[in-house]
């Protein structure tokens, strides 16, 4: 079991007061919030062993350098890959996409197909449409029903022998879905595609095995699982990533440099061109270390407990609506009351100490679906509480009765 | 009445209101009055970009004097664009543009004057402006 009072202990954050109440943070979904234990190991690097990595003789890099590359095994060993040169470190899920979407660009030809899900974030949507564009591949994509599941039937017969990529986010950060990768991938591999699955929304709430997924490509942001912004990673299977050219050219990334060639160097850092974001990768791993002394099974467990009651309290509320009521699910409730935008309704909760989020979650296609403008989206983590839960539906019956 | 005029006499209305939720109280009201825009001006040219809400905007002059009218689907957002007719319509072009917006500070809502905030209140100034800046031209 999990001790939520102690994990709180953890988080400066959270004993502080916005507009004069406890801040109440449910927007986890965006950004997640910082421990002690990461905010230390970012203090102790700049602190005390600052330096550039890879090149430097003197003691100050050779620390920086093996704490990095340590922050790497962690990485490893916590997703799980056959190899530590499968992790590329990136400046977040975002950008580890669009290092795939432009490989991918020399290796697809006019009349390949991509296929991407209906619940997809915009940055899982825009580089395969500019894939596309310069390609001249096209795009599908997988349907929705109500509930917010994808229709499995619909994406069987979208697969062919053109189909050479399939995107699908392991999780929706709109509605909470979690989308049956395992299934997704074994039906791409038996005509060939390779599946690149978006873990930002899953890798705060359980441990995925890139092995077992026998997934090709698997990214995520650190931001979301208690690490700072601006770093992230791509795991890619080693044959995939042999075959995709570099990104970005500069520094690192190559072996031999001369006007007349350049040879590149060999993975990961082929793939990580200049002065990487050290600090970043080092605090990276520190929270994979802190995520892990919890147990994702007591993570998981406990989230779940929230969804359930959040989910339950929110329904007694009249006029209420949930967006996304997919069997599987993780802490993530999205919904409306009545004819009250969204925004409105923020605002007011942001009045009384709660931060919520508010508006099309970047997936505009799913508000599409739904035919509204947005939704107010409240996602927990394991160190909210049941008493935030009750002091969030009676904040948010206040703001009804304004509002109404 | 001048702009100035205007703006004090909302400053005295909102000093009178002990907390925020008075405040918003006030603005969700003025939202619920706001007359309603003619369907026919709630075009996407008229949606002022920057906001989580939608926010329609049509000006239009007479006797050289500058009038709006505006609707949102946001009534918070609808309450603030009450505000800033009230304050700019029936006024001459030159008077808009040369008009400083610190009222906004002094009745509590500074809040919302953030060019990141997802309502626009800056975007909303700037196009109430843009409309003097096209009338003004128009008188010259």
């Amino acid at each position: 079991m999990l001790d939520v009072q102690k994990i709180r202990k953890d988080f400066p954050i959270l004993q502080r007061e916005v507009n004069g109440k406890p801040l109440i943070y449910f927007d986890n979904a965006a950004t997640s919030q910082t421990p002690q234990q990461v905010i230390d190991a970012i203090v102790d690097y700049y602190s005390n062993y600052n330096a550039n990595i890879h090149r430097g003789v003197h003691s100050l890099s050779q620390e920086a350098t093996d704490a990095y590359e340590q922050a790497r095994l962690k990485i490893q060993k916590h997703f799980n890959a056959k190899q530590s040169h499968e992790i590329i470190f990136t400046s977040g899920t975002t950008h580890s996409i669009n290092l795939v979407a432009n490989g991918f660009s020399s290796l697809l030809k006019k009349g390949d197909e991509i296929i991407v899900s209906a619940l997809e974030h915009h940055s899982n949507i825009v580089p395969w449409q500019m894939l596309c564009e310069r390609t001249g591949a096209s795009l599908k994509v997988i349907p929705m029903n109500e509930n917010g599941d994808l229709i499995l039937s619909e994406y069987e017969a979208l697969l062919n022998k053109n189909t050479k990529l399939v995107f699908v986010n392991h999780i929706s950060n709109a509605l909470g879905t979690i989308n049956p990768i395992e299934y997704i991938i074994e039906k791409a591999h038996a005509i060939g595609a390779a599946v690149l699955v978006d873990g930002a929304q899953s890798c705060p709430h359980l441990k995925p095995d890139v092995q077992a997924l026998d997934v090709d490509f698997y990214v995520c942001s650190a931001h979301k699982i208690c690490g700072p912004t601006g770093v992230g990673m791509l795991y890619g299977k080693e044959e995939w990533l042999n075959k995709l050219p570099p990104y970005q050219g500069g520094g690192e990334m190559i072996a031999e440099v001369s006007f007349e060639k350049t040879t590149y160097a060999g993975l990961p850092h082929k793939f990580e061109a200049g002065t990487p974001n050290i600090c970043g990768g080092i605090a990276f791993g520190a929270a994979l270390d802190y995520m892990n002394a919890i147990g994702f099974e007591n993570i998981a467990e406990y989230e779940n407990e929230l969804l359930e009651y959040g989910t339950a309290e929110l329904q007694k509320i009249e006029g209420l609506k949930i967006y996304g009521t997919a069997k599987e699910k993780t802490s993530v409730i999205s919904f409306n009351v009545g004819s009250i935008h969204p925004y409105d309704i923020g605002t007011i909760l942001d009045k009384m100490g709660i931060a919520v989020r508010t508006g099309h979650h970047c997936a505009q296609p799913i508000m599409d679906f739904y035919k509204i403008p947005g939704t107010i989206r409240a996602s927990f983590m394991f160190y909210n509480t049941k008493e935030e839960i009750d002091a969030f539906i009676t904040a948010l019956k206040k703001a009804i009765m304004m509002l109404s | 009445m001048t702009i100035e005029d205007v703006q004090n006499e909302i400053i005295d209305e909102f000093a009178m209101f002990e907390d925020w939720e008075e405040r918003y109280q006030y603005m969700i009201d003025l939202g619920k009055d706001l007359p309603i825009i003619d369907e026919k001006y709630k075009t996407e040219d008229n949606i002022i970009k920057g906001c989580q809400s939608k926010v329609w905007v049509h000006a239009i002059m007479e006797d050289d004097k500058v009038n709006f009218t505006a609707d949102s689907d946001a009534i918070i957002t609808k309450g603030i664009i009450a505000i800033l007719i009230r304050v700019f319509s029936n006024q001459h072009p030159k008077a808009i543009l040369e008009a400083n917006t610190d009222f906004i500070d002094k009745i509590g809502l500074k809040e919302h004057l953030s060019p990141t905030r997802a309502n626009g209140l800056v975007s909303m100034i700037k196009q109430l402006k843009m409309y003097a800046i096209a009338y003004q031209t128009q008188l010259n």
